[in-house]
């Protein structure tokens, strides 16, 4: 696929920023959408809206097929043995809640341990410190080298016979490495102790197989690839999900409700209490095949390795410029880029690159520990997708430049 | 002899209208940032840093024969430029001209409307505080 092509798949690609065509660098904050997307949302509101699996009638049937049909794709997609392993939710952030209320419900306990690692999202943070509030467990965190890339070898030595759950991302949002998750999961599972991937990131770079990975539960958001705002996924293998009370109580989830005592649904509506975003779940299929069409496509990923190539040797390589996230490989890094220039400040500089119709992120990307283990109180972040060009990518370049000379 | 308040806003609504594109309005405001007189570091303290911004900004006044002199500073050079762009206007002006004053021209300047939510939200933040400051002086 050419990358006009697939631009032209993109209708807000279209839009003038200040006079200026928008360079649309923030994709690892949330994605655009393809037209078959935007088009799948609409029809499911014109023509097939009502409240899923309950009512006999017509509507209420073509809104059903669509979000199961879109379970059963899923489940393909990720390669999960059986349908009732994925669980829709509203985003990575609300599955990650899931496991850390219902897992921890069943299995943890006062001075058990969880693990994540430095380089997390505070949505594979903050969960955990809460259940560990809770249940008067102690949060243990795997630290990362000064490139960024995870200390896996002291992954064995942190798991004690009280850690109940591994938390990981698949790739940071930060450092925009790719985490060896295959390899760690044989570690912790040599120990006895499940894996939760925060896979926010993961899902948009490569093509998750959870059999391969063996990971216990996988999170993702359906709005950073190229899905609806508001959906998303959480994989679960079945032996957890069955053994894990439910997270929220409500319509849906249960099976016969009485005052003397509720029983629940099976899986998965077990953990879809109330009403589900009907509407926007079935865009998961349209924006899964699109990112699946564009990670088999050689001219697509030749066209990703020339932008992550170029910006990583120019960003790398500045006299002003501090790169976080610098994998021994290139393979490692996906196209997403963190770095801090030396004299201007991250905020300035994101402001004037607006300015210039770039939109890219400022700030501590939701990962203050990282930043507080790096040592900045913020930083910029470029994150690429399929329909960025090399141009744009070397336009960001110049207009970087020009904004460092405008503040130092 | 310093300009009446109402001068000193004219006079800022000039100077930016002097500008077309917001890329020289942005040089302007470092310009002025660059130009802040230097602010004590031992002021910068938790209570003198200005809540909702998202760069740090911070503010110290003293009151001087019935009028308030600010000093700030901030670590982003282009929220400097703007808090400079307010105390340079409302540095030496009595509490009640300051309290009792509309803050309409940062309007007039188009410059909230041009900032990202995060950087206006800075703004209202940093008028309050003027204001608040004003407020309690009276």
């Amino acid at each position: 696929m050419n990358v006009k092509e697939i631009r032209s798949q993109f209708p807000i690609l279209a839009t003038q920023t200040y006079g200026k065509p928008l360079v649309y660098l923030d994709n690892a904050a949330s994605s655009q959408r393809p037209v078959q997307v935007i088009q799948e949302w609409d029809r499911l509101a014109q023509t097939a809206n009502a409240n899923i699996h309950r009512a006999v009638h017509y509507l209420a049937g073509e809104a059903t097929d669509a979000y199961e049909g879109t379970r059963d794709f899923v489940k393909d997609y990720l390669h999960a043995s059986a349908r009732e392993e994925i669980v829709f939710t509203s985003g990575a952030t609300a599955s990650i809640n899931l496991v850390a209320f219902s897992f921890g419900e069943a299995f943890v306990h006062e001075g058990d341990e969880i693990i994540v690692s430095m380089a997390e999202h505070h949505s594979n943070i903050v969960p955990w410190q809460m259940l560990c509030q809770r249940k008067k467990a102690v949060l243990k965190v795997l630290d990362i080298q000064e490139n960024g890339v995870l200390r896996v070898e002291q992954l064995e030595e942190l798991i004690s016979h009280r850690t109940r759950i591994v938390a990981i991302s698949h790739i940071s949002n930060v450092l925009g490495i790719v985490n060896p998750v295959r390899e760690m999961v044989t570690v912790c599972h040599k120990k006895g102790v499940p894996v939760l991937v925060d896979g926010a990131q993961g899902i948009v770079h490569s093509r998750v197989d959870v059999q391969e990975l063996d990971c216990d539960f996988y999170a993702f958001s359906g709005h950073k690839i190229f899905a609806a705002t508001g959906t998303g996924v959480l994989y679960g293998k079945k032996k957890w999900l069955d053994a894990m009370p439910p997270y929220m109580g409500g319509g849906e989830m249960i099976e016969t409700v009485r005052f003397s005592g509720t029983t629940y649904a099976p899986l998965p509506e077990k953990f879809e209490a109330g009403t589900q975003n009907f509407n926007a779940i079935p865009t998961l299929v349209p924006a899964l095949r699109f990112a699946k069409s564009c990670m088999e496509d050689t001219e697509t990923i030749d066209n990703q390795k020339n932008i992550t190539e170029y910006i990583y040797n120019h960003l790398a390589n500045h006299p002003l410029i501090t790169l976080y996230g610098r994998p021994k490989h290139l393979e490692d890094k996906i196209p997403l880029f963190s770095f801090a220039v030396k004299g201007a400040h991250h905020e300035d500089l994101a402001l004037i690159l607006d300015k210039m119709g770039i939109a890219l992120r400022s700030g501590q990307m939701c990962a203050e520990p990282l930043m507080d283990r790096l040592g900045v109180t913020g930083l910029l972040r470029a994150s690429f997708a399929p329909y960025n060009t090399l141009e744009e990518a070397e336009y960001f370049v110049k207009a970087l430049e020009k904004a460092i000379n405008m503040l130092i | 002899m310093m300009l009446t308040l109402e001068e000193k806003k004219q006079a800022v609504i000039e100077d930016f209208s002097l500008y077309d594109e917001w890329l020289d309005k942005y040089e302007y405001l470092i310009e002025l940032g660059k130009s802040l007189e230097a602010y004590p570091e031992d002021k910068k303290t938790e209570d003198r840093l200005i809540k909702g911004c998202q760069s740090r900004v911070w503010l110290d006044y003293i009151l001087q024969d019935g009028k308030i002199y600010f000093q700030a500073d901030s670590d982003a050079i282009i929220t400097k430029g703007i808090i400079s762009l307010l105390i340079g206007v409302y540095s030496g002006r009595t509490p009640e001209e300051i309290a009792s004053d509309d803050f309409a021209f940062i309007e007039k300047i188009g410059l909230k409307e041009n900032l990202s939510p995060t950087r206006a939200n800075g703004l209202v933040s940093m008028i309050d505080t003027l204001r608040t400051v004003a407020e309690n002086a009276r």
